[in-house]
């Protein structure tokens, strides 16, 4: 008979350990489940000495075991001495193999090395999953590794590094330094790898300095107590076998993601997509009854967010009622709702007013709250304005608001409650399409980009809702303004939103013209092939449409269009486009107006010659998904690098522009400094929501970053790097007259400040620094400039 | 768009050097000083002193504007476009003020230093409108930074080369790593001298005289150790020195290639920052000697 317990806990991170350390506190009879022979083992893998931070500042921590910033040793010792002060029951070792809910209602949880029985599971598993060991006898000898935290630790042994991933590559060559390395693949090439990895492990196999095993796997582990190396590696190789004596075996393997197991135990997740998580209740509760899920598990990716959810967790599995950490927080915020009474009424109210947001749970309701602010404009105050960089989204709650959707005309339309606004430049990354002014009493909640896109990612009604207005007004706003939402049902039906891949072509030059395509996210070329050459005509960038000539005189395409970055265009059929066209006899002279300016455009682009090649050139730099880049003309480049003397100056001591790295064509060289992209890569997976776009249209990373590294990662382009606390310079003078300092430019760190105490940086475009961006202002002689891709066009025709 | 300092604004500073020039000669041209020639004690010769001292401090403020990120009005290439036009302008401007009268004196010593000061600033004009185009076509897309690496790199590789082939070649191949040298003293940069071409050569008339020996071998009697080592590794293991040989060629060729570029890479930055060494010690020295002209001026006159 398996023991039993009131509550089992699954994993020892921030949430698991916190509800068990609150069960011990309260005497309840509790057990904690860890595969690791440590506490909160993702933390404990963080690299030596590495500085946790502790956002969101103003949330307060609710929980029996203490946490506040510091380095990771301070915190996993502080978190070892409140479980062994409270005297937690943790089974280390129990890598959890299954949960299954019995007739009778209680659990049977099995785990590696036996199982035991709770009235309710409390799930903190995150999402890190376990790390997958070699699989062979010997797997867990001292000298097997599954991580690295310094390679410089380790010189002058024998190490086999097993796996073909990124962390298994760039282990092996920073190892390789110093020792000897053998990496083992087992497949034949280094598929998985990143292009950077690739060309460095291959090279380093030709060098020798690696060798590598391809399509070989590990068989066994042996110690060996005699001679000079600790172990002994069988390997299966497509040659037969080899043995290797080691000092050390490294496996690089990845880790399996937890929802297969999760989705085991019953839970179930709204869609496929792999961002998504599973819908709980506002008590964290689970679609099983007694299964509760807290932490990044549950879309909680924060320690402290995970830490107040486990002490939260054990009162309600208890039956006790706990005014959530958040509630006060939620208090500020709508008390300014009118007829305000308390949070709970207030949420309902908004839940019951706005049609999209009743499609999601109540603790995604408070969530999504906490993340969004209520507004209360006054009459006839501008909410936003036309080509303002804001991407936050709206709900009007109450009231009403006008939108110019015609800024010549004044011509307004009306918005009224339950209904939505801001999802264009939600969507495509791109400047307000028009100016909203506020109705009589109007109450709207405003919600940033992140909080939003993470909604429309998890729950599906809300993406239909969004897309389903998102393709009406596109279409009114630039074939139909005068037509009503409701007349144009038919064509929106018929309309399909469509997924490029960058280079991916729309249609190509010759064929036959069928449809139209609306662009919504990011831009596409136009090109044509000229004597046997292909030429780029045009940057079509979100909002504008392409492909309708053909459509108009029932012709064949004239050009080729084609993704310049992973673009989505709605697609009109030709029937739909007609029907439009039949609705509104002034649309087809409108268009042919338009028609005749572009034509125009692209003849003199024509002629331009090696303009269009330096468009091509650009968009191969991923400009086509840029608002704002940095070109510098080389012709004109001193090389004195006081662009960078600028950046380093006006920011702290750190230049966030390399202006050496880059390619260059044509003497127009992009240097390595942030495009602030129409959908920033590095605000994709950022655990604070640090990364934010400032309504001017600079990308910029907030105060609170938590220097976890994944936006440096996540950019394409290379242009945010880490960077720690700077010492202060000796003033101008004192350089100057008395070489005081290092003098303008990167300054050296500080030293009180730590190494790991790094913050990730990037260009925020002078923000708050009038007269624009330091580095173009300090280039004596004008090479350096900043461009929009509007301007692309004209930029490339002034350098034939 | 790109806009050269030259042509800042539609040549804004251009224009008010000219104006400034003009009116300046102008008023030379109508001013008759009494008893004397044209000097610098008449009251133009005072407007245009005051004006020329003005303009200097002005144009020695320069640098620090330049350093002043962030702060102050205009952009730089505006001042920069400003600098070189109203510098220009001061040649006229200190000519006109001293009358063309000169002497073994402090106020010649200004004028002289001044005029050194603005020619030198002319060279700098003409380094950043031609090398900076000269630097890119150069560099052929590369960084300095990552030809240096790959030139490290085919070091490497020509010693493993050598290695397999005879120990006199190692020899060679590691002479010639360690006597290039790029960059250094400011002589060398401006040299753009790298010593990569010796050890190419060296080795050439090595593989020349291999391929000869190894034709001449047949005849030869008289058979050494290593030669018998060679024979009876036979043919083939000649062949194959001769081979990593002909690598060794096309690695220092390589090399050859881009050592020289990065030499003429450091050769060109140097030259466009080797004029600011004379340009701005000379402008301290013009304003020691500005000072000590018109303490004299207004005090011993």
């Amino acid at each position: 008979m398996a023991e039993r317990y009131r509550i089992a806990v699954v994993g020892s991170g921030p949430g698991g350990l916190s509800a068990a350390a609150r069960a011990a506190e309260r005497g309840i009879p509790h057990v904690l489940l860890e595969a690791e022979q440590n506490l909160s083992n993702t933390i404990y893998r963080y690299q030596k000495g590495k500085h946790v931070m502790d956002e969101p500042g103003i949330l307060p921590l609710r929980s029996p075991v203490p946490f506040k910033a510091g380095s990771r040793e301070e915190i996993l010792g502080a978190w070892d001495d409140g479980a062994a002060r409270l005297k937690i029951n943790v089974r280390h070792g129990a890598e959890v193999t299954a949960i299954k809910k019995q007739p009778e209602g209680h659990f049977v949880i099995n785990f590696s090395g036996g199982s035991v029985e709770a009235d309710a599971v409390v799930m903190g598993i995150g999402l890190q999953g376990n790390i997958r060991k070699l699989g062979v006898p010997g797997e867990d000898l001292p000298f097997v590794q599954y991580q690295l935290d310094d390679p410089e630790e380790y010189s002058g042994e024998t190490i086999v590094v097993i796996g073909a991933g990124d962390a298994a590559i760039e282990n092996a060559i920073a190892l390789s330094k110093q020792n000897e390395v053998i990496i083992v693949n087992r497949r034949d090439e280094f598929a998985r790898a990143k292009q950077g990895n690739l060309d460095g492990i291959l090279k380093a196999i030709e060098d020798g300095t690696i060798q590598c095993f391809y399509g070989a796997g590990p068989d066994k582990v042996e110690a060996l107590s005699v001679g000079r190396k600790p172990g002994r590696l069988t390997l299966s190789t497509s040659k037969g076998r080899a043995q290797i004596m080691v000092d050390r075996i490294i496996g690089r393997l990845g880790a399996t993601a937890p929802r297969g197991f999760v989705e085991s135990c019953g839970v179930k997740f709204p869609n496929k997509d792999p961002a998504s998580v599973p819908a709980i209740s506002s008590q964290y509760e689970s679609n099983v009854p007694g299964l509760y899920i807290v932490g990044a598990l549950g879309g909680y990716p924060l320690i402290k967010q995970a830490m107040n959810q486990g002490y939260e967790v054990v009162e309600y599995i208890m039956g006790d009622k706990v005014e959530p950490a958040d509630e006060p927080l939620l208090r500020a915020k709508c008390d300014g709702m009118p007829g305000f009474t308390n949070v709970e009424a207030a949420l309902k109210r908004i839940q019951d007013n706005v049609r999209l947001l009743s499609h999601i749970t109540p603790l995604q309701l408070r969530e999504f709250m906490l993340d969004s602010d209520i507004r209360t404009p006054k009459p006839g105050q501008p909410v936003f304005e036309r080509n303002d960089y804001t991407n936050s989204f709206y709900c009007i709650v109450e009231g009403t608001v006008e939108v110019e959707i015609n800024p010549e005309t004044k011509q307004r339309i009306s918005l009224g409650k339950g209904e939505f606004f801001g999802e264009m430049s939600l969507i495509s990354g791109r400047r307000r399409s028009a100016t909203v002014f506020a109705g009589q009493n109007v109450v709207l909640v405003e919600t940033p980009r992140r909080s939003m896109n993470k909604l429309i990612n998890s729950v599906g009604a809300v993406k239909r809702d969004i897309d389903l207005v998102f393709i009406t007004r596109a279409i009114q706003q630039r074939f139909a303004p005068s037509t009503r939402a409701a007349d144009l049902a038919d064509i929106v039906a018929d309309a399909e939103i469509k997924r490029f891949q960058a280079d991916e072509v729309l249609f190509s030059e010759g064929d036959e013209g069928d449809s139209l395509h609306l662009v919504r996210i990011g831009s596409l070329t136009i090109s044509r092939t000229i004597g046997g050459k292909e030429i780029v005509l045009s940057y079509v960038p979100a909002g504008n449409y392409v492909g309708e000539m053909a459509l108009l005189g029932d012709s064949k395409r004239s050009a080729t269009a084609r993704a310049a970055v992973t673009t989505e265009t709605i697609r009109l059929s030709a029937e739909s486009f007609k029907k439009l066209l039949a609705r509104d006899p002034s649309l087809r002279l409108r268009l042919q107006g338009e028609y005749r300016l572009r034509t125009a455009a692209n003849l003199a682009m024509q002629s331009a010659g090696s303009g269009g090649d330096v468009i091509s050139f650009l968009m191969q730099q991923g400009v086509g998904e840029a608002t704002d880049v940095l070109l510098i003309d080389e012709s004109l480049c001193v090389r004195c690098d006081n662009c960078e003397k600028a950046c380093a100056e006006t920011h702290g001591g750190t230049s966030r522009l390399d202006r050496e790295a880059g390619p260059t064509f044509a003497s127009v060289h992009v240097p390595t400094s942030c495009r602030h992209c129409e959908h920033p890569h590095c605000m994709k997976d950022c655990p604070p929501d640090a990364i934010r776009r400032a309504p001017d249209g600079e990308v910029f990373i907030g105060d609170n970053c938590i220097g976890c590294g994944n936006c440096e990662r996540n950019c394409p382009y290379g242009v945010i790097h880490m960077s720690g606390k700077k010492g202060k310079k000796p003033g101008l003078l004192s350089w100057l007259m008395f070489g005081a300092g290092t003098g303008p430019g990167e300054a050296p760190y500080a030293k009180d400040g730590k190494a790991s105490e790094k913050k990730a940086v990037k260009c925020d475009m002078c923000k708050g620094i009038s007269g624009g961006p330091a580095c173009v202002r300090s280039c004596p002689t004008g090479a350096a400039i900043r461009i929009s891709p509007e301007d692309l066009i004209s930029y490339a025709q002034a350098r034939r | 768009m790109h806009e050269s300092p030259l042509t800042f604004g539609g040549y804004r500073y251009l224009w008010v050097a000219l104006a400034l020039s003009g009116l300046a000669l102008i008023a030379y041209v109508v001013h008759t000083p009494l008893g004397a020639p044209p000097n610098g004690g008449t009251w133009l010769g005072y407007s245009l002193g005051t004006l020329g001292a003005l303009l200097i401090l002005w144009l020695l403020w320069f640098g620090i504007r330049k350093r002043r990120y962030g702060r102050g009005i205009g952009t730089l290439r505006g001042w920069l476009s400003a600098h070189v036009y109203l510098g220009t302008a001061l040649i006229l401007i200190g000519l006109l003020h001293s009358g063309f009268q000169f002497g073994w004196n402090v106020h010649t010593l200004a004028l002289v230093l001044m005029l050194a000061v603005i020619f030198s600033g002319f060279f700098g004009v003409f380094a950043y409108l031609r090398y900076p185009a000269l630097m890119t076509r150069n560099r052929e897309n590369a960084t300095r930074d990552a030809m240096l690496e790959e030139i490290t790199e085919l070091d490497q590789n020509s010693l493993m080369l050598a290695d397999a082939v005879d120990p006199k070649i190692h020899a060679i191949v590691l002479r010639s790593i360690s006597r290039t040298v790029l960059g250094g003293g400011v002589w060398a940069q401006l040299n753009s001298h790298d010593g990569s071409a010796a050890a190419l050569e060296s080795l050439r008339a090595a593989a020349k005289e291999r391929d000869k020996g190894a034709a001449s071998k047949k005849g030869d009697s008289g058979k050494t150790m290593v030669m018998m080592v060679d024979f009876l590794a036979g043919q083939a293991s000649t062949d194959k020195q001769s081979e990593a040989l002909r690598k060794l060629i096309d690695l220092l060729s390589r090399k050859k290639t881009l050592a020289e570029r990065v030499a003429r890479d450091i050769q060109l930055q140097a030259l466009m920052e080797i004029w600011l060494y004379i340009h701005v010690p000379l402008s301290v020295a013009l304003l020691g000697a500005l000072t000590a002209h018109i303490v004299v001026v207004l005090f011993y006159w």
